[in-house]
């Protein structure tokens, strides 16, 4: 790269070695056109059925996963996957009935009596497989960091990535399910603690996949799979002692389209708040441990430290958006959007919370173990939030009782 | 005397400065943010807005003091709470009212001024050596400005030149929009509050009223004209077919009453259900009559669709009875026992009688429609099953002590045997236990009732009594003993329909404790007068049957005796005169509505978005600023500077490792692009380059 000065100063013009910004490339906007592509066949099949908000999102969920494409191109495999897998899905359960409501028990015994269903493609079925895989993930992660494999590591990560397919394939079989049984009970799955609990853990895995490729580390997977672990072990007790499994219609309240939405805006706050804590706690570990070395298995504590600040950073800007959303359903549901409902009220806590912890290193430059064990910290008072409420307080919110 | 002005005035202005300091501080802000969530944990922890009573009865008179006194029971809308949050209020914006001006001509500036040696100060910072001209190296670092999206500005000064170029302006109006999005909600907010509600109340202009009275009858200090309140919220319960022009705003221990410009008329209330039995939807058909222009709206809402009208909003929020009219047969449990009275009543009404020249009042209280209860089915799973419609009400007597019944309209069906159910609570609180009176084979009560009315007839009883002894006396000579004989049985049979099995158990042993027998006669006698008993309850019960007309005896009819025996053990306890018996009705149900008026909705939607906006802003926008300053430091042989000292500078307002990269990309191409040859090559590491702090 040495060049003679005389051609530089003689009208040289130097090239960039700076990275290119991500240009949005044919097969960008071919992938964006595809899914506007594909929203508009849904549209064709069931404009009946979608009102002005339903369509809203639907266009709206095409242009998002566009965009999320662009920005994250190994999100186009996952769109595609679970597209076809779940698309095959649904036509398979239209062999049941021409208008597809068959009721509970027929729809038993067709997922019971055909293979593909009873291991793979009912929700049943697809949501263990993600349970496994996410389980499969944490040894596989803990293991390959410890021995720092590389391969263990890529391992690692195809297991969660697999899982979060399989996710959101029983999450679409489910929120099918729903309709076969009764039409009038159909709703998307999000409606109670056993369906919030499977969102927690895919949003919760999606966003750690994110930050594994943002910083270019597998090494926290184990941590924060962990958590998500965590959460799966309570969904299986809640799956095996109380049948919490069960497609349920809902209650008047929850008939709105405001849920849709309200819902998963919360998880991605809790996903990155669970995040957090547990980077949190590998930033506590390694600084017990000696802190930053040569032979580090675990990224820099300043990388550590930056990762809780980028998740807290998008799950408050999210959390935000959903208490908002929440407010306005309020609004419209209970007949005002803030009621001091002991729910909303929490939701309230966790986010001062998460602005005084932004305060503070935005505006003070805390850095370090303090803001590692708030991180740690504001995680119980979110748990409180997503579960103590439902489990100790009474409320106007009714979508899980323990 | 001016100087001592003048000292006042500063002393004045530097105590509202300090003021202003203060307000701004940021260890203000995030005290106050933890103050307001710990304040709210309270009031999610405490249930809030009970009737006082509760608090007193579950705390205590000591802690219901306090709470009273911090009004803990109604944590949102205490004095200190919303002090709180005008505190809140007022730091923010007048953190805004600092910064904003600061802000805003801060992104219009260059820093232009900036000096070698600040520069070299910053944390980000690097110096090499260069051959090039000037020019050539300002209009390189110009170029890589542009391509990276910075604004440049170039300043010559004392042989030296300095390229200044920020990015990222609008992550400081996302700092404005985003704590000006805070004070809108906070403002939209208050005007919705109960807050000027208050201060008419504490001015003495609107007064609560804490009786139960109809809307009629409460005193006009109680009344707001429509329009008195910018925002509110109120609940009205309007039966079907009835109107309603008012909602009831709860306020301290009571209520005001908010006058509406209209009339909401409600036609019908109807629940949807799902096939398990579940609720699917509560709705209510409303007709709307302004009062002022006499415009009618008809429109059928339900939860989550509610009626908006002239900035009012109507939403389905419970329901009840509205008034049931119910038709039902007294039966007497004493005095005239066995003959009933067909009567009406309507449910929130009461009424009274007299019995045995006493007074009581039967106070109708809820009527529902279905009550669906877990039950096991015959193969021993859960099931759902519907006992039908019952009623609920009190029987009061003369000294006020009241009873609760909830008695169920039609027989319910349990292991293949009906009963008419009536659950008794004797007090607030208790457990409610069920009386199971037997239904006969026409499904009624007459039966039981008749029987009752045999066994409590002494004349009759003692005639059975006669009849038996008689019969097995046969054959010796009676007369005056079996007489006596009769009117024992028959008293002991009054202890046990009068007061039960165990008063009987000891009336009988009292006896023949009397006697003074060996242990073993007397344990015969106690058995043998337990079975004269018996008998004559079962001779009772079947002359009873041959009363209504039954000919022929099967079990089913004996497995109601036993029943019916366990029924007349209780009724003694059961506390009411008179059994209800509902015959008929009317079902009239009655909505619950929340009206509202929310005038400060338009500003927290529109701070919400704001907020939003601003945050995304705020954490996604990078505000950065980059400096090269280009020095001679050489003279070539014609006398010009041939020889430069590039000083390159950065900050990002936000310190993240994000920028430790882009600053070493940035300056590593710069010196590529402009370094002289021996130091063409920089540091190739970009990631471990100047670390912040
Ligand atoms: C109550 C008084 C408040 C004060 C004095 C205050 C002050 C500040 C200041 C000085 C900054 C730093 C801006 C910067 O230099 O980057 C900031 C940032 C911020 N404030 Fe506040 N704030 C207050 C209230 C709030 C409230 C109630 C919220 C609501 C959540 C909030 C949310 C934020 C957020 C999210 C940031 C982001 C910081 C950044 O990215 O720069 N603030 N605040």
């Amino acid at each position: 790269m040495s060049v003679p000065n005389e051609q530089m100063v003689n009208g040289y013009q130097p090239g960039s070695e700076l990275p290119q910004r991500r240009s949005f490339g044919l097969i960008d906007a071919l992938w964006a056109v595809a899914m506007l592509v594909g929203a508009g066949i849904g549209y064709a099949q069931y404009s009946a059925a979608l009102d002005f908000y339903a369509t809203g999102t639907l266009f709206g969920a095409a242009l998002g996963l566009g965009f999320l494409g662009w920005i994250w191109p190994a999100t186009r495999w996952l769109t595609a996957v679970v597209a076809a897998v779940s698309l095959f899905a649904l036509w398979r359960y239209n062999i049941l009935g021409a208008d597809g409501a068959v009721g509970r028990a027929a729809l038993g015994e067709f997922q019971e009596s055909t293979f593909l269903f009873k291991f793979l493609l009912s929700s049943q079925a697809a949501t263990m497989w993600m349970v496994a895989l996410f389980f499969l993930s944490i040894p596989t992660y803990f293991i390959s960091t410890l021995a720092r494999s590389g391969y263990g590591l890529k391992v690692g990560s195809a297991l969660v990535w697999s899982g979060v397919a399989m996710g959101f394939i029983g999450f679409f079989s489910r929120w099918h399910e729903s309709y076969l049984i009764n039409p009038a009970y159909g709703h998307i799955p999000v409606s109670n603690l056993y369906e919030v609990f499977i969102v927690f853990a895919v949003v919760t895995a999606l966003l750690y996949l994110f930050y594994e490729k943002r910083y270019n580390n597998r090494s926290l997977g184990g941590f924060v799979m962990l958590i998500v672990g965590v959460a799966l072990g309570f969904l299986l007790w809640y799956q095996f002692t109380r049948d919490a499994e069960v497609i349920a219609p809902l209650v008047p309240a929850l008939k709105s389209w405001w849920m849709k939405i309200h819902v998963p805006a919360n998880f991605i706050g809790y996903g990155t708040f669970a995040i957090a804590a547990m980077v949190g706690i590998a930033y506590l570990i390694k600084q017990k441990m000696g802190g930053d070395g040569p032979n580090d298995r675990l990224p820099s504590l300043a990388v550590m430290d930056d990762i809780q600040y980028k998740a807290i950073a998008l799950g408050f800007a999210f959390f935000t958006i959903a208490t908002i959303l929440g407010a306005m359903w309020a609004a419209e549901a209970w007949g005002g959007y803030w009621s001091w409902d002991p729910k909303e009220t929490w939701a309230l806590i966790v986010w001062l919370n998460y602005a005084a912890w932004l305060h503070m290193r935005l505006t003070k430059g805390w850095r370090g173990s303090v803001m590692a064990w708030w991180s740690v910290g504001g995680l119980f008072i979110t748990s409180f939030a997503f579960l103590g409420v439902n489990m100790f307080l009474s409320g106007l919110h009714s979508y899980g009782e323990l | 005397m001016t100087t001592q002005a003048q000292t006042a005035r500063k002393r004045r202005r530097s105590l509202s400065s300090r003021l202003f300091t203060w307000l701004t501080s940021m260890n203000l802000a995030i005290a106050l943010l933890s103050i307001l969530a710990i304040a709210s944990v309270i009031g999610t922890v405490l249930q809030q807005n009970q009737p006082f009573n509760d608090y007193l009865i579950e705390f205590g008179p000591f802690w219901y003091e306090v709470f009273m006194t911090l009004k803990l029971n109604d944590v949102y809308s205490a004095g200190w709470f919303v002090l709180i949050l005008l505190f809140l209020l007022a730091s923010t914006s007048a953190c805004l009212i600092r910064n904003t001006p600061n802000f805003l001509r801060d992104i219009r500036s260059f820093r232009l001024n900036a000096q070698e040696m600040s520069l070299r100060a910053f944390a980000h910072s690097r110096q090499y050596e260069s051959d090039l001209p000037a020019a050539t190296i300002v209009e390189r670092t110009q170029g890589l400005f542009q391509q990276l999206g910075y604004k440049a500005r170039v300043k010559e000064r004392d042989g030296e030149t300095l390229v200044a170029a920020r990015k990222g302006g609008m992550n400081r109006i996302g700092y404005v929009l985003t704590h000006l999005g805070m004070v809108v909600i906070l403002v939209g907010g208050l005007i919705d509050s109960k807050m000027y509600l208050k201060t008419l109340n504490m001015l003495g202009v609107v007064e609560v009223e804490t009786r139960d009275l109809p809307v009629s009858q409460v005193p006009q200090e109680s009344h707001l004209p429509p329009g008195s309140l910018a925002g509110f919220r109120g609940s009205v319960n309007i039966p079907e077919g009835k109107w309603g022009d008012v909602a009831f705003i709860g306020l301290k221990d009571g209520y005001v009453v908010q006058n509406l410009p209209f009339k909401i008329e409600v036609e019908d209330f109807f629940v949807e259900f799902y096939d398990t039995g579940m609720p699917k939807s509560f709705n209510s058909n409303l007709k709307l009559t302004d009062k002022d222009t006499g415009e009618v709206i008809e429109e059928t809402i339900r939860v989550n669709h509610p009626l908006k009208y002239k900035g009012y909003n109507i939403f389905q929020s419970s329901f009840g009875d509205g008034g049931t009219e119910l038709e039902f047969d007294a039966w007497q449990l004493a005095g005239e026992v066995g003959t009933k009275q067909a009567l009406e009543g309507t449910v929130h009404q009461e009424r009274t009688f007299e019995f045995n020249g006493e007074e009581y009042t039967l106070e109708f209280r809820d009527f529902s429609l279905f009550n669906v209860n877990p039950t096991e089915g015959p193969d021993g799973t859960q099931e759902n099953t519907n006992f039908g419609p019952s009623v609920t009400f009190r029987v009061r007597d003369a000294t006020g002590q009241a009873v609760e019944y909830e008695n169920y309209f039609q027989p319910v069906d349990f292991d293949g045997t009906k009963f008419f159910l009536s659950g008794v609570t004797s007090e607030v609180g208790a457990q409610q236990q069920f009386l199971f009176i037997p239904a006969d084979r026409n499904n009624s009560i007459e039966t039981f009732m008749a029987f009752y009315a045999t066994l409590k007839d002494q004349d009759e009883i003692t005639r059975i009594a006669a009849d038996l002894v008689g019969q097995t006396a046969q054959g010796q000579q009676g007369g005056a003993a079996q007489s006596a004989a009769a009117r024992s049985i028959a008293d002991m049979v009054g202890t046990f329909v009068e007061q039960g099995f165990s008063a009987l158990g000891e009336q009988v042993d009292q006896q023949l404790a009397e006697r003074d027998m060996p242990p073993e006669m007397a344990e015969q006698a106690r058995e043998s007068s337990f079975r004269v008993v018996q008998s004559v309850l079962m001779r009772a019960y079947m002359e009873t049957l041959q009363d209504q007309g039954v000919e022929e005896f099967a079990d089913r009819d004996a497995d109601f005796f036993e029943k019916a025996l366990d029924v007349v053990t209780v009724i003694p306890n059961y506390g009411s005169p008179i059994f209800v018996e509902l015959t008929g009705f009317n079902h009239i149900q009655s909505t619950g509505l929340e009206v509202t008026r929310a005038p400060g909705m338009f500003w927290v939607y529109l701070g919400s978005l704001m907020l939003t906006l601003g945050i995304f802003m705020l954490f996604y926008i990078h505000y950065r600023r980059l400096w090269v300053l280009i020095k001679p430091a050489g003279v070539n042989d014609d006398g010009e500077s041939a020889h430069h000292r590039v000083v390159v500078a950065g900050t990002d307002a936000r310190k993240n490792i994000d920028f430790d990269q882009a600053f070493a990309q940035f300056s590593n191409e710069l010196q590529r692009q402009t370094g002289s040859n021996e130091q063409k090559n920089p540091p190739s590491d970009p990631d471990n380059s100047g670390r912040p702090e």
